[in-house]
């Protein structure tokens, strides 16, 4: 019977596999084809956004300007001659500037031309007016040359990002402004310059005048205080966790703790800062300090984490050593396991901030979104911090926005991206195989 | 000896002549590495790992209804070269596979060679138990059903019960098919590594050191299993233990650092070694 | 807090001379039990530490005691007749004057007075405050000092200060998820109070908008929470479908199939997406991706909201994707080895070892993550702001506009707020809701990844 079978059998089998190989072949490369097109997916939607958000973005580091021959009439700014510095700030600048516009445009004479000749100039120009007397009180009663932030539509029109081949009704821009940019033009009154406001402005409602310097300010001052809030109480909460906790039930329900920290929406941290620091404790809303105390909580987790996994990786022997010469446990720990852990430490440290950084949705609850012009100067002034500022910017109706958002998004990637390379490059640099 | 496999020899010397045109150097195999019937044909194999060469020069057949044991001490190349012979290697980075090795008159690294079918043929049973995590059925029908050997359950169940019937392990098993494989005892575990890779029913079965993690009760089980899938398939086990070696195989390889040192027949090998390091093994001096 | 510092170097330096003086010299510091330096440090402590105390305490209280004062000081009949919220006002009013910056509205004499008195009040306060912070410090110093004995273990002492403050640094965390429970559920019992927890979690009418005109009939039955629960899924559920076949699929290929090279490139670059900031996918997707969708709808013929779930998940789903990937990642490169070349050795190709052999392997693992996934999914509230709507639909169609409980929860705690008033109180229920559900997944996701773990090791 055995000689029956044993040479039919094995045949059969190779037969077989040889048969259906093919089918099994294009299965393969299809799950394999599957597999890279997932991966392709991916690195298309890292590049999408990134393009996107660079293509919207990079058009706000310029600023449209638009030379206004300005008639500084003694009449209207010092009628006096005084050149009180009050007198000189409280003047009409205003009517200074709407008069030098229209001998600019001699030919317009009804309302509706005049206010369209009146918004070529951002609402801030008068400002620019005012600081150029101020500095210069000399200028009294010359006609100048001034270059003046061009207004919102202005900017976004020479910049093309509105279409002038639209039709009118689409196109957020009036026929006739159109005309009156493209007279300047051909007379060289419209520049371009690099947008040196825009790192130097708080935020405002004219986009062609908002500025990051309010969030920026407002985000340093935030995390300078979560690091200072979460980096010793993270590491001290880790040591003790890691090298000095007996391990029973409480200790363990730490860990859970702590591990579902981790994942907790952020918002919920938000509605703990709403309900604890400041219903509770009376911490003032919108501030740096109650922003800190909550992205401080929600990165805790974080540095408790990564410094326990630094601390485990920091090899037995060397606290026997350390032990072993007479050193007290908790001398062994400072002196010889948390410096050789620090690096680690540090990387987790940094990848927890950069999440602070980005972090928005919990500052919206404590206030962190109030319309903030002046750029805060401590820890207690009312401030928003750059990732709300996107926010609040992206809701806004105003073309012009959405390129300051865009740059606003390019700036903060900008530093998550230095702080991750810190990361990594620490991590590179110290990275020690045990 | 048949004219194909004189060939083969012809073939492998003049591997080797190129090899010393390089500076290689001829293993100096003592013993009758062919064997009649062989089912697979090994000559002159050389392995890298890397830069690192783990296999000098090999030849050895594997014979039908026979148990080839390959000894040696540790990092001997035993292991590797068992791999070869179903191309498991392909699997580890930089591994280099060189010479002929030929199943059925096949060359098994010929790039035509799919190493799917070929593993079909050639099975193999690994050092530690490692059963899918899935039911016991399961783990036995794994290989019938990928390449479709059956055409119904029927069919099936019949094709498991028997795998699982030659592995000795259907009394202890019949009863609880629909839990997992990684339940049983480890001894069970390998029985039914063995019953799965029966299941598919190959031509040549590998074993690397297959009773290495065992009690010494399931490694006699083991061992008579083996003597009994002798009667079906060429075997080729590696393993650690003399005895083991002595008790299940008719002929026995020796490695060493690489090279295959000795090969004949297990009685004479244990009893009248020819090579010294040989003698050195096997009467305990090292290893 | 400079002084504070500087008394504490003082402290330091003290302790330090005098234990070497106790000890008999310099050429004597062995009949110490402790190093000097210890010895410093202990007194440090003693003068920061209850200084430190005293001034957290004092800060706490002292606004309220300030205030306090100043609202009694207030003539009468500028109190009478103010509601709480007009008196919150008001004062408010003071304290800005006090400190100088503009006020909304008119000064009278009163509240000029009031805010003089408040800036005189403040300035005595901070006064006294820092004289008794001082004399706190000067005092645990002295003490320090006079228990500074060449017997004295100050090693142990100063450890065991230090120990005790690590174990409360640990205890930190578990009082941050105690203040979260308590918080939200302390305001969620105040909301079921005044909303039958039946109508808020089975009500299907969600217009918290309205309740706010009390004068309205519909004012009573508006916070039935179902909407934003379907909305929150239906959007989860979007995001789910785009991650996890994406994610879950370049996991295996970077794991099973990929070079190494492209590998070490693609890996970092996919989880680029999983450090970009929420509000990026947010901005991306109410001002990329919404044009783009509904104008596609359009071409075909079909209606699409402005603010389609479909455009919030699909963000949403790219923003996980990175996390499933990572996560599965780990757990199948934690399938052994062994495992694939059992299948191998059988003659399996590779993508059948991967689906019959490594991901039944790994299944626990990758149903663990994404778990995790979906609970940050539900959590997620940026992308779900800026890209989905505020209308409380009640829809399976991701073409319409839903709005979700985070999004909810926003737009009821930003703006103007009443603290007792349903509306506010309901953004805590749903914040309650929200915590447990993800408290619920996250727990039993981590408790999964945590047994897979133990499995292989």
């Amino acid at each position: 019977m055995q000689d029956q079978t044993q040479p039919t059998t094995p045949r059969r089998t190779i037969d077989i596999v040889n048969a259906s190989l093919k089918k099994r072949y294009a299965r393969e490369r299809r799950f394999r084809f599957m597999g890279a097109a997932a991966v392709t997916l991916g690195l298309l939607f890292v590049a999408t956004l990134f393009a996107d958000i660079a293509l919207k973005g990079y058009t706000a580091f310029e600023q449209t300007y638009i030379q206004v021959p300005v008639d500084f009439d003694p009449a209207i700014i010092d009628p006096e001659g005084t050149r009180d510095p009050r007198t000189l700030a409280d003047a009409d600048y205003l009517a200074v500037l709407k008069a030098s516009l229209r001998k600019l445009f001699p030919d317009l004479t009804e309302r509706s031309q005049l206010r369209e000749v009146y918004a070529l100039v951002s609402a801030g120009a008068p400002q620019q007016l005012q600081s150029m007397v101020l500095s210069h009180p000399n200028v009294i009663g010359t006609a100048t040359d001034v270059w003046l932030i061009a207004g919102g539509d202005v900017d976004m029109l020479v910049k093309g990002n509105l279409d002038r081949r639209l039709p009118e009704a689409d196109r957020g821009i009036t026929d006739s402004s159109i005309a009156l940019i493209d007279r300047l033009a051909e007379q060289g009154r419209v520049e371009k310059r690099f947008n040196t406001g825009f790192f130097t402005n708080g935020t405002s409602r004219e986009p062609e005048l908002a500025g990051i310097a309010g969030a920026l300010a407002g985000t340093f001052y935030t995390l300078v205080l979560t690091l200072i809030l979460s980096f010793p109480l993270g590491v001290g909460a880790a040591v003790y966790l890691q090298e000095f906790a007996p391990k029973n039930r409480w200790t363990d329900l730490i860990e859970v703790n702590i591990n579902n920290l981790a994942a907790v929406p952020s918002i919920v941290f938000g509605l703990l800062g709403l309900a604890v620091f400041i219903n509770f404790f009376g911490v003032p809303r919108s501030t740096p300090l109650v922003g800190a105390l909550v992205l401080g909580l929600m990165t805790l987790p974080v540095i408790i984490i990564a410094s326990r996994a630094a601390l485990q990786s920091v090899p037995p022997s060397i606290r026997e050593a350390a032990l072993g010469v007479g050193a007290s446990p908790l001398q062994t720990q400072f002196h010889h396991v948390l410096p050789l852990a620090m690096p680690g430490i540090m990387t987790g440290a940094i990848i927890g901030m950069a999440r602070a950084l980005g972090e928005s949705a919990p500052l919206l609850m404590i206030g962190m979104i109030a319309f903030i012009v002046d750029v805060p100067k401590g820890f207690t002034d009312a401030a928003t911090v750059l990732p709300v500022q996107i926010y609040l910017w992206a809701d806004s109706p105003e073309r012009g926005f959405v390129e300051r958002t865009s740059a606003a998004i390019l700036v903060l990637l900008g530093f998550l991206v230095l702080m991750n390379l810190a990361a990594v490059l620490l991590r590179r640099r110290f990275e020690r195989r045990w | 000896m048949s004219t194909l496999a004189s060939e083969i020899v012809r073939d492998t010397s003049a591997i080797t002549a190129a090899d010393l045109a390089r500076g290689g150097r001829v293993s100096g195999t003592i013993g009758d590495i062919t064997t009649p019937d062989p089912r697979m044909v090994c000559r002159g194999v050389n392995v890298w790992y890397g830069a690192k060469q783990a296999i000098k020069e090999v030849g050895l057949d594997i014979g039908k209804n026979q148990v080839v044991a390959m000894i040696g001490p540790s990092g001997c190349g035993k292991s590797t070269f068992l791999r070869c012979l179903n191309r498991m290697n392909d699997t580890i980075d930089g591994c280099r596979v060189q010479g002929s090795i030929q199943l059925d008159g096949q060359e098994i690294y010929d790039k035509r060679v799919d190493p799917v079918p070929l593993r079909a043929q050639v099975g193999m049973v690994f050092q530690k138990p490692n059963p899918f995590p899935k039911s016991i059925y399961e783990n036995v029908a794994y290989g019938p059903r990928i390449h479709g050997l059956t055409n119904s359950k029927a069919e099936l169940d019949a094709l498991v019960e028997t795998s699982l019937r030659k592995a000795g392990l259907w009394n202890e098993v019949k009863d609880r098919l629909d839990q997992p494989g990684t339940g049983l005892s480890g001894g069970q575990q390998q029985r039914l590594c063995i019953a799965r890779t029966i299941a598919v029913s190959p031509e040549v079965i590998l074993m690397d050191e297959p009773c290495s993690a065992l009690d010494p009760i399931a490694t006699a089980i083991i061992e008579e299993l083996i003597d009994e899938l002798r009667e079906q398939y060429a075997i080729a086990i590696v393993t650690h233990s003399m005895q083991q070696a002595a008790r299940v195989s008719q002929r026995t390889a020796y490695f060493h650092l690489g090279d295959l040192v000795e090969v004949g027949e297990t009685n004479q090998i244990f009893t009248n070694p020819r090579h010294q390091l040989t003698e050195d093994y096997i009467t305990g001096r090292f290893g | 807090m400079l002084v504070l510092l500087a008394v504490m170097a003082l402290a330091y330096h003290g302790g330090r001379k005098r234990a070497i003086t106790s000890a008999g010299g310099a050429g004597q510091i062995s009949t110490l039990h402790s190093l000097p330096g210890y010895y410093g440090f202990y007194a440090a402590l003693w003068a920061g530490i209850p200084a430190l105390l005293l001034l957290g305490l004092w800060l706490g209280i002292q606004d309220a005691v300030v205030t306090g004062l100043v609202k009694s000081a207030l003539p009468a009949q500028t109190l009478s007749g103010l509601s709480d919220g007009a008196l919150g006002l008001l004062l408010n009013d003071v304290k800005n004057l006090a400190s100088g910056s503009i006020v909304g509205g008119t000064v009278t004499p009163e509240i000029q007075a009031a805010a003089d008195h408040f800036a005189q009040l403040q300035r005595l306060a901070n006064w006294a405050m820092w004289l008794l912070v001082l004399a706190a410090a000067s005092g645990g110093m002295v003490l320090a000092w006079g228990q500074t004995k060449p017997r004295m273990r100050a090693r142990n002492r100063v450890e065991s200060i230090v120990m005790g403050t690590m174990f409360l640094c640990s205890l930190i965390a578990v009082l941050t998820t105690l203040g979260i429970i308590l918080s939200v559920l302390f305001e969620s019992l105040q909301f079921f109070q005044k909303i039958h927890p039946a109508d808020f979690f089975l009500g299907t009418l969600w217009s918290p908008q309205t309740a706010m005109r009390t004068d309205q009939v519909a004012a009573a039955g508006a916070f039935g929470a179902v909407p934003l629960f379907t909305g929150t899924l239906l959007i989860s559920f979007i995001a789910m479908a785009v991650a996890v076949p994406i994610g879950l699929m370049a996991a295996i290929y970077l794991s099973e199939y990929a070079p190494r090279q492209v590998r070490s490139v693609a890996k970092p670059l996919l989880e680029i997406l999983a450090g970009i900031p929420t509000v990026v996918y947010g901005f991306f997707a109410a001002l990329t991706l919404a044009p783009v969708i509904r104008a596609i709808g359009e071409s075909l013929g079909l209606e699409v909201a402005s603010e389609s779930a479909l455009a919030a998940g699909l963000v949403m789903g790219v923003m996980i994707i990175p996390f499933v990937s990572s996560l599965s990642d780990d757990v199948i490169n934690a399938v052994p080895q062994a495992m694939r070349d059992g299948s191998y050795a059988l003659g399996a190709t590779q993508s059948e070892t991967i689906r019959r052999v490594v991901i039944p392997a790994a299944l626990p693992g990758i149903v663990g993550g994404i778990l995790l996934a979906v609970s940050r999914a539900i959590g997620e509230t940026m992308i779900v702001v800026m890209a989905a709507g505020l209308s409380a639909n009640l829809t399976a169609n991701p073409l319409a506009s839903v709005t979700t409980v985070t999004v909810q929860i926003v737009t009821l705690l930003t703006g103007d707020q009443e603290f007792d008033s349903a509306k506010t109180l309901a953004a805590f229920a749903l914040g309650l809701t929200l915590f447990l559900v993800t408290l619920v997944l996250n727990v039993i996701a981590l408790h999964i990844v945590r047994k897979y773990r133990e499995q292989y090791e």
